[in-house]
């Protein structure tokens, strides 16, 4: 007798190749890589060259680092501020990314138009919304006096903590989708079954849904923590003269026009990305955690 | 549980607040009547928007990012939509490096390449000159182009050019009258999400700006480190209405999309 | 290409496949068919998947490069021309309507690349949707359609620019039983009417039975065996061919002899004579065939000249419709099937012991 429907599965998987010769689509490409080489990836790399070209082939501003005050303590703050940011960011995204899923559908779109409000900001614009809340004469320290509990203003703005709270302001969306989109292929009938084995609703939670979210935790993380090693405008505007990041230190090193110093600095910065980036796409569950996160 | 449920509850809603109430208190203080800051304002008016409207120091760079983004939108849709159709039609060997070399912007951090390219430019007087700004602008712009009509492509069925073709449709033909009409609203989504990331740009801006082309976002910059301005306030809230405006664009441009991909389900029998 | 103003008086193109080949990387997908399609039949190439059918339709189409071989319209080679200037129709399973378009613009889309003025394509759209029996569903777009008015739909802009060959995926394969029945009939109608040479393909074989001139059965890349549906049917050549259209019972043995255009056999201890085919010798191994419904319960072991018989006992009965199916252990240890209209005499229950006889030229060698 006949086989089962085959057929229809067995062709749909391969696309119909169209007879077109490679040179065709390398004709479609070549506009945009050649503008990329040219005014993008060329420059980055020439200015990335200067960290092993000056004054002649030398490894010396790589072998400076470890040593150098300056750097160390910048790359402390960096990275304490990039954990923290990530931290907060995961602690505070968790339950929003929970209530997004397990929410009713007009609930769900409200909790994702105000996590995606601040997408529609600019970061110059959330930033100088800090500056507004924390400065000396901001909006905090005038309901206060306004309100009696202090006397003086308090020193909130050019502060590290200015600083952890608007990155986890403006990061936060970027832990939450990641997270909100692996906790939405959770199948339903793992917590259905798991409570009709009696399990209580905070038993299916940590013992279910928390280890299936771990993806989307790592993803999140990840992402937040990349994102904020390079931050640049936000720590520049609301954080304090002693906590320079990795991304100031190096601008300020290009406006004294000390390139070699800089280009270390950038191909250091560079690499930890590229590395962090590359380990998440390696790794399927974390690049699939990646794909919810849309613009 | 249900105490568990109401605390749950109050972390999101307190964290939504989180989120919402800085953009909103932006909103709010551009209104104020009121020189300094203060919350709520005792009293609401426009003065910051006429300051804003009133002052040449604030509309010409708000002109020229308008130009900047608007040039960086023609070139950007123009080598992202190309690159995205010939991407999808390369030998995976190819495809990889091709596409990665395309979405890398996203990628780099924005301090390497903000310094990068004002390296290479300021030795070709492409810095303080908008030309210099709209090269670098473009390729922050590009990976979004080749994301949003590649998303698009990947949902179109190929098996439609290939009809066309047995049709009688010359490859060109077929591309004209089948691919693109199919693409629009992904080139669309693209060239809005180009506009809106060169008008927002800043850090590259910062670098290749110089004295001779100053964009909003570096006027706003700038005023930044010495005064807290209402002014500022209300260009923000207007450069948030203008993100609004577009990205609503986007959101229309897309619905149109999804009801094209689904055409071929049909009606039941 | 000549094209008809009247429907019927355009002639079909007669397709010749030689040594046809194609290899994607190491796998032979179409290995060495050689095919000669007449003008105005309808043929059918069938097959499992994986069987090449697809494949070799491609290749005529253009979609696909030959990696050896020729294909031949009308005499005239077409390897080299493109698809787009074979002026082949071609219907999709999964209609590959533009859904940008309407139904109008969709089935006018190959007259207008064809620089066929928009009067002149109004009218012919009219007519291609008359002939599919869908007029009045010009403004309609796709996604307002079913499915089976969708692959009309298909069909009317395959063949509104009189194409001299008609070419069709498994169009019918993501429909519903009902529907595709119904469908099949439209298709057989307008061969009638249309007059062209219709190549079709399909995995499914009563799809294949019903609406063929000629079928061309496929397995792993060759034509196993090319023929009119009665021919595949009654004289298949190969086991394969055997089993995959309709159901066979099969009976291994050694032969034992000839006698008057029949083969002798022994079949695990029951002589069985089949209609002789080649020249088989004493102590071969050979393959006997027949099909279920050929055999009958006999009252008593049957003697009679020209008829196999053979003991058995029902292992289980199943009522289906209009026939009854019985599956059988026979003598020997031979699983049969016997398929008998129902209604006809009591049912056997399983467990009873049963005489089966057949005609020996039901029986064939594959």
């Amino acid at each position: 007798m006949t086989t089962l429907a085959e057929s229809g599965i067995a062709t749909a998987g391969r696309q119909p190749k169209l007879p077109t010769a490679p040179l065709g689509p390398l004709l479609l490409v070549a506009p945009l890589v050649l503008y990329l080489l040219v005014f993008y990836a060329l420059p980055v790399a020439a200015m990335l060259m200067r960290s092993v070209t000056d004054p002649h082939w030398t490894l010396a501003n790589y072998a400076r680092l470890p040593a150098d005050p300056v750097f160390l303590r910048v790359l402390s703050t960096t990275l304490t501020t990039a954990a923290v940011v990530t931290i907060g960011t995961m602690v505070l995204g968790y339950p929003v990314a929970l209530a997004m899923v397990r929410a009713r559908p007009v609930v769900t779109n409200v909790i994702l138009a105000v996590v995606l409000l601040p997408f529609w900001t600019s970061v110059l614009v959330r930033s100088y919304a800090w500056m507004v809340l924390l400065g000396r004469h901001g909006l905090i320290n005038e309901a206060l006096t306004a309100a009696g509990l202090i006397e003086t203003p308090l020193r909130l703005l050019n502060t590290a903590l200015a600083t952890h709270i608007a990155m986890i302001h403006i990061l936060l969306p970027y832990a939450i989708l990641p997270l909100a989109s692996v906790l939405r292929q959770i199948d339903g009938a793992l917590l259905r079954a798991a409570a009709g084995l009696g399990a209580n609703p905070w038993r299916v939670f940590r013992q279910i849904v928390l280890p299936l979210s771990l993806p989307g935790v790592a993803a999140g993380m990840l992402l937040v923590f990349v994102l904020s090693l390079g931050f640049y405008i936000t720590p520049a505007l609301v954080g304090g003269p002693r906590d320079t990041m990795l991304s100031m230190l190096i601008a300020q090193q290009v406006d004294l026009l000390n390139w070699p110093y800089a280009a270390a600095l950038s191909a250091t910065l560079l690499a930890v990305a590229l590395a962090l980036i590359g380990l998440t796409l390696r790794l399927p569950t974390l690049r699939q955690a990646l794909r919810g996160v849309r613009r | 549980m249900k105490a568990m449920r109401a605390g749950g509850a109050a972390i999101v809603t307190l964290v939504l607040l989180f989120l919402a109430a800085p953009i909103l208190i932006v909103v709010i203080v551009s209104f104020s009547s009121a020189a300094y800051l203060s919350f709520p304002p005792p009293a609401l008016s426009l003065r910051w928007y006429r300051v804003y409207f009133g002052s040449s120091e604030w509309l010409v760079p708000t002109g020229l990012s308008f130009g900047i983004a608007a040039a960086v939108v023609v070139l950007s849709t123009l080598l992202g939509t190309l690159a995205a159709l010939g991407i999808g039609r390369l030998p995976p060997a190819l495809r990889a490096p091709i596409a990665a070399l395309s979405l890398s912007p996203l990628v780099v951090p924005g301090i390497v390449v903000a310094i990068g390219v004002y390296y290479a430019y300021s030795r070709y007087g492409l810095v303080g000159n908008p030309i210099g700004i709209v090269l670098g602008h473009t390729c922050l712009a590009v990976p979004f182009v080749v994301t949003s009509v590649s998303a698009n492509l990947a949902g179109l069925d190929r098996r439609l050019e290939q009809a066309a073709l047995g049709l009688g449709a010359t490859p060109l033909a077929a591309f004209w009258q089948i691919t693109l009409p199919l693409i629009r609203p992904g080139i669309l989504v693209g060239a809005l999400f180009a506009f809106i990331s060169s008008f927002d740009e800043l850090i590259v801006s910062l670098f290749l700006s110089g004295t001779g082309a100053i964009t909003l976002p570096r006027r706003i910059w700038d005023d930044l480190r010495f005064a807290l301005d209402p002014t500022i306030a209300a260009v923000s809230t207007l450069t948030i209405a203008v993100t609004l405006v577009v990205l609503g664009s986007v959101h229309l441009a897309r619905r149109r999309s999804e009801r094209l991909r689904i055409a071929n389900v049909g009606l039941p029998e | 290409m000549p094209r008809g103003d009247v429907l019927g008086e355009v002639a079909g193109a007669a397709v010749s496949l030689v040594g046809l080949e194609k290899r994607f990387d190491t796998v032979g997908a179409v290995r060495g068919v050689s095919l000669e399609i007449q003008s105005g039949e309808f043929l059918t190439l069938l097959g499992p998947s994986g069987s090449g059918k697809t494949t070799a339709l491609m290749m005529i189409a253009g979609f696909e490069q030959p990696t050896a071989g020729d294909i031949a319209i009308d005499g005239n080679s077409v390897v080299a021309i493109p698809p787009y200037r074979r002026n082949i129709g071609m219907v999709f399973q999964n209609y590959a309507l533009f859904p940008h378009l309407t139904v109008a613009e969709n089935i006018g889309f190959p007259l207008k690349q064809r620089g066929v003025d928009r009067a002149e394509r109004n009218r012919q759209v009219a007519e291609s949707l008359a002939m599919v029996r869908l007029s009045g569903y010009e403004g309609r777009y796709p996604r307002q359609l079913s499915g089976g008015q969708q692959q009309r739909v298909a069909l009317a802009r395959a063949m509104v620019f009189r194409p001299r060959l008609l070419l069709m995926d498994e169009p019918l394969g993501a429909l519903d039983k009902q529907l595709r029945e119904s469908l099949q009939i439209e298709i057989r109608r307008l061969h009638a009417e249309l007059g062209i040479t219709f190549v079709y393909v399909t995995h499914d074989q009563e799809e294949a039975l019903t609406m063929s001139d000629r079928i061309a059965v496929m397995n792993e890349g060759a034509v196993a065996q090319l023929g009119a549906p009665e021919d595949l049917y009654n004289r298949p050549v190969s086991r394969f061919v055997a089993s995959f259209i309709g159901e066979s019972n099969f009976l291994p043995g050694i032969v034992r002899g000839t006698e008057n255009g029949f083969v002798v056999a022994d079949c695990s201890g029951t002589i069985v004579r089949a209609v002789l085919s080649g020249n088989p010798r004493q102590g071969d191994e050979v393959l006997l065939s027949v099909r279920p419904e050929r055999l009958r319960f006999a009252n008593i072991a049957s003697d009679k000249a020209g008829e196999n018989c053979i003991g058995a006992t029902v292992t289980d009965a199943v009522f289906a419709g209009e026939r009854c199916r019985y599956l059988l252990q026979g003598d020997g240890g031979v699983p049969l099937v016997l398929k008998e209209p129902s209604g006809l005499a009591a049912r056997r229950a399983p467990g009873a012991a049963v005489e089966i006889a057949w005609a020996a030229s039901d029986t064939i060698t594959v």
